[in-house]
């Protein structure tokens, strides 16, 4: 039901028209960050306030929203954001990634492919992706006016000269239409391929850092590698112990004190839709042992 | 006068929500072509237009009116409903026109280097528009597309200083596209 206290999706109207503008402003230059006046909203910095604004900017009666936290539907900061909406917007729900319209992520790309029609809305903690090499905003702007990103190539060097390899995971930096280098928010970097020539539109929202950047759909993104050390999008080695899928992104669990671990798809709805369809794991209950 | 009070959106919240979504739409797919509905602002303003500044102006927007849009009746209309000041071309931060009018586009704001997106968008009143003509690619765009302009001149020279430039809006009756300064434009 939807709390008629509030404007229909919380913000009032002046403030999605200025975020709408922003996202008008991001999708014309893609990886651009474009400063936006970030509001407070009813939940903590850290906790997605920017893909929040974001959402309600886009949000419309008709959308059916599914809403992420590293993949699961499930999980507090899913449950709650989802939760806002309904009682704000008083928006359809669901967990299905191919049913849903707008879909709100915290650091996970779904596992199904998005098409035409739907909006990826992330949430982003640091939008520079120079802000750990120069902690000066007056710096990085310049940085970026000029397109002066050696020291991110220098930063991708340090990996190699230190590791033998790029040991950067996540929030992996990528150079986009060969204009802006931009942080993809803190998705791993199993996700990067997914981010170019998506048909879905990615609209990046940071609440703290006031910023906003957005992907048109079919873009170009390119993760920055050198020659002799390509981009490689990693993944544990295994496969899901609950519905085996050997292609998806998988989080390592715990499962006592004695070393024993499974390995678990990321992603929730694909996870329990290819159970539905009669795969199994390693640990599935009825599974092949 | 009452013409003036009326021609706005009946449910802001909902209406505006759905047209934006058509906004974010046109943005990101140069060249596509959306219908919009909910504004009936006066002549010579089409409905498209009327959406336009609707959803995207309020008081912190100064809105240059070029050529036949500025005359009284709009700019009763914009102040009622949006309250949008009304400035020269140079301080604009939204632009309303026929292509003729609002000429010579270099004259409106292309934002810093530093700041790209403190420029201008153009909502350009076309008498017709379709997917034909010039050819567009880009982002947002799978392989290309056609879409009728005014001219691609102006569009090339504003591709040209990417990342500043102006974003364009194209609006005919109840339809719009959107050509961001990011499309390259092509003549064939």
């Amino acid at each position: 039901m939807t709390d008629h206290a509030y404007n229909f999706a919380y913000l009032d109207e002046q403030t999605k028209r200025m975020i709408r503008r922003a996202l008008l402003k991001a999708l014309a230059m893609p990886g651009y960050q474009v400063p936006f006046a970030s509001r407070e909203m009813p939940m903590p910095y850290g906790w997605g306030t920017g893909g929040v604004q974001v959402t309600a900017a886009c949000l419309t009666p008709d959308d059916r929203l599914k809403v992420i936290d590293q993949g699961a539907d499930d999980t507090t900061n899913a449950v709650s954001i989802r939760r806002f909406f309904q009682r704000t917007a008083g928006v359809a729900v669901t967990e299905a990634t191919v049913e849903a319209t707008l879909i709100q992520t915290r650091h996970r790309i779904p596992e199904q492919p998005l098409s035409e029609g739907q909006i990826l809305v992330y949430q982003v903690p640091i939008p520079e992706p120079l802000r750990f090499l120069e902690p000066r905003e007056t710096e990085t702007r310049k940085m970026h006016e000029l397109e002066e990103y050696g020291l991110m190539h220098v930063k991708l060097y340090e990996d190699i000269a230190r590791h033998g390899e790029i040991a950067t995971s996540y929030a992996y930096p990528v150079k986009v239409e060969g204009r802006y280098v931009m942080d993809p928010s803190p998705i791993p970097k199993f996700d990067n391929p997914k981010l170019a020539g998506n048909p879905a539109i990615q609209l990046f929202g940071a609440g703290r850092e006031a910023r906003i950047h957005a992907l048109p759909p079919y873009c170009d993104v390119v993760s920055l590698d050198f020659e002799d050390h390509p981009f490689v999008a990693s993944k544990a080695d295994a496969c899901c112990d609950l519905c085996g899928s050997g292609t998806s992104y998988l989080d390592e669990v715990i499962t006592d004190d004695r070393g024993s671990r499974m390995f678990v798809c990321s992603d929730t709805d694909y996870c329990t839709s290819r159970r539905a369809e009669g795969q199994r794991g390693r640990l599935s209950p009825e599974g092949r042992a | 006068m009452s013409a003036l009070l009326t021609g706005g959106f009946a449910d802001p919240a909902v209406q505006s929500a759905h047209a934006f979504r058509a906004l974010l739409e046109a943005m990101a797919r140069p060249g596509r072509i959306f219908p919009v509905s909910g504004a009936t602002p006066p002549a010579p303003l089409s409905v498209a237009a009327g959406v336009a500044l609707l959803v995207l102006t309020d008081s912190t927007t100064p809105v240059h009116l070029a050529g036949a849009a500025d005359c009284a009746a709009v700019r009763g209309w914009i102040a009622f409903h949006t309250g949008a000041p009304l400035v020269a071309a140079e301080a604009a931060h939204f632009a309303l026109g026929t292509w003729a009018a609002l000429a010579p586009a270099a004259r409106f704001r292309r934002g810093e280097p530093a700041y790209p997106d403190r420029s201008a968008t153009l909502i350009v009143e076309v008498g017709h528009l379709a997917n034909a003509g010039a050819r567009l690619t880009g982002p947002g765009i799978a392989t290309d597309i056609r879409l009728s302009l005014p001219e691609t001149a102006a569009f090339q020279a504003n591709r040209g200083l990417y990342p500043l430039g102006f974003d364009t809006i194209l609006t005919c009756g109840d339809r719009l596209a959107a050509l961001p300064r990011s499309t390259r434009v092509e003549d064939i």
